[in-house]
């Protein structure tokens, strides 16, 4: 056995860091999805003009940096009158943060499906949800999954900042253990870094299988 | 029948259709030809609603396609288009690209479909390719399945937008047949087609397109032997 001061209540201490991580990441990837379909498919077949303002607003959720994002919502929302847990702006911020990147990736999925075929469809009488339903979104799901898996996995990791304001999630509880343990960061990282390629693999490989799927038929 | 009267379409200031008016009779087959670029493919697009018009009407069994209380998906269920481009649907395999609609549009069971499916799919020779996915079909076959997909909507009119066009030469004769087989069969049938010898086989009427307008219309000897107008005879010299 490796010889460690490690106990097991201080690896049960990691495992609820990586349940906050699992957990943030969800409610983040869910909502945000959501989301981000709507604002995508908005994005995608509204007139340009209408969407514009909607299109700045995500362009400012991709672009100032996460940590930025949550320090201010979490200075600000309070200032609002608004009483919430650093948990749940650390969901909000990403949530709003995953949707402004699925929306790019929904826009794009929904454009790459070729008008000619939309008409084809349209022109069997199929109606434009029916459309969306049957033709549009198998055939864009299949270009935007890699995209949307590697957001999943960017997401997971990015919880990692929401440790900043306050939430004990996966990469903070193990600062903690360090700073209790000062002759084992590396060991404490080692075992931190295991727990977040367990949740990481299972995703990616899913993603990789369907691609392997859609592959054989092309 | 399918009534055009006087129609006009622009796309901003380029205007496609200018003034057209040609009325299809139940069972009639009119091949419409012309350059590029002289509206040919808008026209079809205009009678089945997938493009609005800015003047004129037209209307398919006595509906007006282009009035605001028409339910254009139940009057598409009549009217089958047959595009240049496959336009399969990649994620389907061929039986499922031609259940689809009864099934969505006309609510019919799978069996149903499958059964209507399977008939036309056969009517085109391709009753081995049921399970396949297009991505594995020649080109002529996709468009075979593409014709059978409209068929199986039992539509009362065709609508062909050189569907041949994109194909190598040795698969284009598949898909003629088909057609062929179809005027025989007494469908009503608007074909845009670049294949001259095939237009004047089959059709009933002949339609010479330029710039958005009908410049000569006849029967197919007139048309393809003594064309009236110095036009027709230059388009004609132009591809023959
Ligand atoms: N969606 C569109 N927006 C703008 N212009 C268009 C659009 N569709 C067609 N046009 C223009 O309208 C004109 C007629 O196009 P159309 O496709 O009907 O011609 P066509 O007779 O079918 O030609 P071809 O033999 O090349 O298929 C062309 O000048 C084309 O560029
Ligand atoms: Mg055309």
């Amino acid at each position: 056995m490796i010889d460690t001061a490690l106990s097991a209540n201080d690896i049960w201490f990691l495992v609820q860091g990586a349940g906050w991580t699992l957990l943030i990441t969800a409610i983040a990837i869910v909502a945000g999805t959501l989301l981000g379909i709507l604002f995508g498919v908005a994005r995608a077949t509204l007139p340009g003009w209408s969407t514009l303002p909607l299109g700045f607003l995500l362009d400012i959720f991709r672009s100032v940096p996460l940590l930025i994002q949550l320090v201010l919502a979490n200075s600000f929302i309070p200032i609002l009158g608004i009483r919430a847990t650093p948990f749940a702006v650390s969901c909000l911020v990403l949530a709003l943060y995953t949707s402004a990147y699925c929306a790019e990736i929904v826009r794009g999925g929904v454009l790459s499906v070729p008008l000619t075929t939309r008409r084809a469809a349209r022109s069997l009488g199929l109606t434009w949800w029916q459309d969306m339903k049957e033709i549009v979104y198998p055939m864009a799901l299949r270009v935007m999954l890699p995209s949307w898996i590697g957001l999943t996995l960017g997401v997971m990791k990015d919880t990692a900042l929401v440790g900043w304001i306050g939430v004990i999630e996966l990469l903070k509880s193990s600062q903690i253990l360090i700073t209790r343990m000062a002759n084992e960061p590396l060991f404490i990282l080692c075992i931190a870094g295991l727990i977040y390629f367990l949740i990481s693999f299972p995703i990616s490989r899913l993603g990789a299988r369907l691609e392997q799927r859609w592959r054989d038929n092309d | 029948m399918i009534e055009i009267e006087r129609v006009k379409k622009s796309f901003g200031s380029l205007t496609v259709l200018d003034e057209v008016s040609l009325s299809v009779n139940t069972g009639e087959v009119v091949s419409i030809i012309g350059g590029s670029g002289s509206g040919k493919s808008t026209l079809l697009m205009c009678i089945n609603g997938l493009e609005p018009i800015q003047g004129g009407r037209i209307a398919v069994d006595g509906i007006e396609v282009h009035a605001a209380g028409t339910d254009l998906n139940k009057l598409r269920r009549n009217i089958g288009i047959v595009f240049q481009q496959w336009n399969a649907f990649p994620h389907l395999t061929v039986l499922e690209n031609v259940t689809l609609a009864p099934r969505k549009v006309l609510k019919m069971s799978r069996a149903e479909a499958e059964a209507i499916a399977v008939q036309q799919l056969e009517h085109v020779g391709l009753g081995d390719k049921l399970k396949a996915f297009p991505g594995k079909l020649s080109g002529g076959q996709q468009q075979r399945m593409a014709i059978a997909r409209a068929l199986a909507m039992s539509p009362k009119y065709m609508l062909f937008d050189e569907v041949t066009s994109a194909l190598d030469p040795q698969l284009v004769g598949e898909v003629l047949d088909t057609m062929r087989l179809l005027a025989g069969e007494g469908m009503t049938m608007i074909l845009v087609t670049h294949e001259m010898g095939f237009a004047r086989e089959v059709s009933d009427r002949v339609a010479f397109f330029k710039s958005g307008k009908i410049h000569e219309i006849g029967s197919p000897q007139q048309i393809f032997e003594s064309p009236q107008m110095p036009e027709t005879r230059a388009f004609l010299n132009s591809v023959l």
